[in-house]
């Protein structure tokens, strides 16, 4: 290669050839890797567009209006509705339950604790993610359930005014309450571990303007340290709410399913996509398995908009213009 | 109200290392003092000292005392909040918080303070504006972000968040290092204003800074890395600049050295 070789004697070095081989090589590599990324989402799309449409013509009711799963009935009859909105009640419950404890153990990591116990602590929170997902199901039903029923029956008898928080057949249990709580555990890593991060990128003068003003440590992550990392925790939130639309086997294990729309957070009962898929997958005949696809397909598209409407309010609540 | 600041055997570390060794000196009100030296001499890690905000550094900590009028500022029931509260400080970058609009800037500290009229911090926020001399510029964006000004302007917001607290000594750790020389004569002139209200202390790179803003200045250095800073000497600028008592003071201000 000449391209290595030193200056012959008398040339410029300015004149010297580049040397572009590593260099391309590498863009390629890159490139070949953003592609594959690609190729594998668009594989994954056709796939369940191929499978779900057979079964989509023969479902005699409304796909997204019915609230019923019987596709291998004939006719078949069976609608998305009570799996969305299960999958979407129990993703959003276990966000709203983790994110307050997430920011708090990060808050703690970051800002409060010394530095030996800061680094333990962290390891730790990354430890429940390699948790596998069968365990917390069995944890959530064998644990929780029967730990948190006492929980359960005071909240649904002193709040069942607002309805949400009640119960319908005077029960508790295996209720979209318990597989929120059973998924905010789940999550809870993934998102303490990001909003830590970021929360120990708050750049110093920042942190200092605040301090320097007398404000207390309080008063400096409310000025400095959240506006700073609003953008970075609504991402880690989403990528939570992602891991929670698509948990599959602890809430298969830890609800007891039905295909009925529970209002109730705490009425036994309620289903989500994937759990639906899991618990019905092997004994699905040929149309059944085609709307197990359809239903895939959903979770598939929810899962992308929840990603994209993240990006938007990441982007918008960035502060503009800021120095760093 | 400007205050006197007297610094007692004060000696600065961080973990094991004495990063400074016994600093003793008086600084009066109403005066402007520069502290010069080469870098690592710990100028402003005394000056950091004064407002406690050095301890924020993990593992740092002082012996000694700092007497603001008297009180001990490290007495064991002296909350560093509000000694914070009373001694401002400005820093090298300027670094006003990003989110917030120009007025919420300025407000800030008296909103810490439990100010919540608004008649007040609308008064309070323009005085200190004009007493940054950053009014005139600002007066019809006030609500808009304080990040979108240029740096010299963000300094001087810096300044009016400063003193809007009104606070008895004013701490600038190197305020024009990241302006250009047109911010920095304002900042100057600024300064001068200011020295009629308030203690003010400067750490500044620039001799020919301290000769411009400074009544007294104080001369810090090492003898060699890992060694301690040291105080070696201070007087009247004009002395340290025309005639030190030092032969490392004025091999310093002359550029034989450091």
């Amino acid at each position: 290669m000449t391209s290595t070789a030193p200056a012959a004697p008398g040339r410029s070095r300015l004149l010297q050839e580049r040397r572009t081989v590593p260099d391309r090589g590498f863009r390629v590599l890159v490139i070949a890797a953003a592609y594959v990324v690609l190729a594998i989402l668009a594989g994954i799309a056709i796939f369940l567009v191929l499978k779900a449409v057979p079964a989509l013509h023969k479902d005699t009711a409304n796909f997204f209006t019915t609230f019923a799963w019987n596709p291998d009935n004939t006719p078949a009859q069976f609608g998305i509705g009570v799996l969305a909105y299960g999958t979407l009640v129990t993703a959003l419950l276990a966000l709203v339950i983790a994110i307050p404890v997430a920011l708090g153990v990060a808050l703690f990591i970051a800002y409060y604790a010394p530095r030996a116990l800061a680094q333990p602590l962290g390891y730790l929170v990354d430890l429940l993610a390699a948790v596998p997902s069968i365990v917390y199901g069995f944890w959530g039903l064998l644990f929780l359930r029967p730990y948190s029923a006492g929980l359960q029956t005071w909240v649904a008898r002193y709040f069942s005014w607002t309805h949400v928080l009640g119960t319908s057949t005077g029960t508790v249990g295996q209720s979209f309450f318990l597989a929120g709580t059973v998924l905010a555990v789940m999550i809870l890593p993934i998102v303490a571990a990001i909003s830590r991060e970021i929360f120990l990128q708050v750049p110093q003068t920042q942190r200092e303007a605040a301090l320097a003003l007398g404000a207390t440590k309080w008063e400096m992550i409310k000025w400095s340290a959240l506006p700073y990392a609003r953008s970075g925790i609504a991402s880690a939130a989403v990528l939570g709410f992602g891991r929670a639309l698509g948990e599959t086997i602890a809430v298969a294990i830890v609800l007891s399913t039905n295909y009925e729309l529970v209002s109730k957070l705490l009425s036994p009962g309620g289903n989500t996509i994937a759990a639906n898929i899991a618990l019905t997958y092997s004994d699905a005949g040929q149309v059944g398995t085609g709307a197990l696809i359809a239903s895939g397909l959903v979770l598939f598209v929810i899962t992308l908009v929840v990603n994209l409407v993240a990006r938007a309010i990441a982007r918008q609540s960035t502060p503009a213009g800021s120095v760093v | 109200m400007a205050k006197r600041v007297e610094l007692d055997s004060l000696s600065c570390f961080y973990g094991k290392f004495r990063a400074v060794d016994d600093v003793s000196m008086t600084i009066e009100p109403k005066s402007v003092t520069a502290f010069i030296g080469p870098s690592g001499c710990g100028k402003s890690t005394v000056l950091r000292s004064l407002n406690r905000m050095h301890e924020v550094t993990p593992g740092a900590r002082v012996e000694g005392r700092v007497l603001l009028d008297e009180e001990d500022i490290y007495a064991p029931d002296v909350d560093a909040v509000n000694v914070r509260r009373t001694i401002g400080m400005v820093f090298q970058r300027p670094n006003p918080f990003p989110t917030m609009s120009i007025f919420d800037n300025v407000a800030s500290g008296l909103r810490l303070n439990g100010v919540r009229n608004k008649a007040v911090l609308e008064e309070s926020v323009e005085r200190s504006l004009r007493g940054a001399n950053l009014w005139e510029e600002v007066k019809d964006r006030l609500k808009k972000p304080g990040a979108g000004l240029s740096g010299g302007q963000q300094q001087r917001l810096c300044i009016a968040r400063a003193i809007a607290v009104q606070p008895a000594v004013l701490l600038m750790d190197e305020p024009c290092s990241a302006l250009d020389p047109i911010s920095t004569l304002a900042i100057e002139d600024l300064i001068n204003e200011l020295k009629d209200e308030f203690t003010i202390i400067i750490v500044t790179h620039n001799m020919q800074q301290a000769t411009r803003v400074s009544d007294v200045t104080a001369f810090f250095t090492i003898a060699g890395t890992g060694q301690p800073g040291k105080l070696i000497e201070m007087d009247t600028t004009s002395k340290i600049f025309s005639n030190p008592g030092e032969k490392r003071t004025e091999d310093y201000v002359t550029g034989r050295f450091g």
